[in-house]
């Protein structure tokens, strides 16, 4: 299992905060959005981060890995 | 502190508790940059600012308060755009990136790199923020090192909406980290993302790597 989390406003957008990836071989990062989010395309500076280190879409994870997604944050 | 300069850019939500902190505990010397004028609708979060300062230029506005609180510290504005090579012939410790939008962040950034000042970072929107500070030191990430393409503006708090005392929480933590840079204590946000979500209340802490195809920071 791979533990996808989404916080802030991407929470409301995917409408779930957490979510449990059953997987069979690796992943990359990209790809472990598009299956938790049923192919929705990656937004644009989006923030990812695999085990609370900052990643970036291509890094490979496998089951026991958690992965999240920050939504971009630009305001002042 | 009272021999420091600060530059504050952005004197909106995260810059109005920036520059009132700072004021009130006696940075010597504040440097405000904002081209825009106070509104109404500002001032649900823009707190340095108040009904009677609306049509003001914010900086002048930000000024009256500043000085009020603080009558001993210097107050400046920037006058001119900002570019990638503004800070190099300044004398500034820090900056404060107080802005709101992708395009001026990267420029602060790279003008930042550019000058070797210590950087501290904070954006709101929505439901959550985030602050990380970028030192001058060539093993550290930049800003620029987050982000792979530097096309899209990102959205405005105007336009997406903000929980109004959030800008409150980031700007009150860039604060601190200023303080902290400043006085060389601690151990300051560097090559860390702190990520805030008021709606879950959820803090995070990034680790952050310097990208070595940054187009701003690696040679
Ligand atoms: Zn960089």
């Amino acid at each position: 299992m791979i533990t996808v989390k989404f916080f802030a406003s991407l929470r409301e957008q995917v409408g779930k905060g957490e979510i449990q990836l059953d997987v069979a071989e690796p992943l990359s990062v990209a790809q472990v959005w598009a299956q938790a989010c049923d192919n929705a395309p990656l937004p644009s500076h989006i923030l990812m981060a695999v085990n609370m280190e900052y990643s970036d879409q291509n890094r490979l994870v496998d089951a026991g890995d958690e992965v999240a997604f920050f939504p971009p944050v630009t305001g002042g | 502190m009272d021999e420091k300069k600060v530059l504050i850019i952005g004197l909106g939500g995260l810059g109005s508790p920036v520059a009132m902190y700072l004021a009130a505990a006696g940075v010597g010397h504040l440097v405000l940059a904002d081209f825009d004028r106070v509104d109404l609708s500002n001032l649900q979060r823009q707190i340095v600012h108040d009904t009677t300062q609306i049509g003001q230029y914010k900086t002048i506005s930000a000024q009256t308060k500043l000085q009020a609180l603080n009558p001993d510290i210097e107050i400046s504005f920037i006058k001119d755009m900002i570019s990638e090579d503004f800070l190099i012939e300044d004398d500034i410790d820090v900056v404060v990136d107080c802005s709101d939008n992708f395009a001026t962040r990267f420029i602060i950034n790279a003008a930042c790199v550019h000058a070797g000042t210590p950087l501290v970072s904070g954006a709101a929107l929505r439901w959550g923020g985030q602050v990380a500070v970028f030192s001058s030191s060539p093993q550290s990430p930049c800003y620029r090192c987050l982000y792979s393409d530097n096309e899209d503006e990102g959205e405005a708090c105007s336009d997406a909406g903000i929980l109004a005392p959030l800008v409150g929480v980031i700007g009150s933590i860039q604060a601190v980290e200023v303080i902290k840079v400043l006085c060389g204590i601690g151990n300051p946000l560097s090559g860390r993302l702190l990520l805030f979500d008021a709606l879950s209340m959820q803090w995070r802490t990034l680790k952050l790597h310097k990208d070595p195809t940054c187009p701003i920071c690696s040679n």
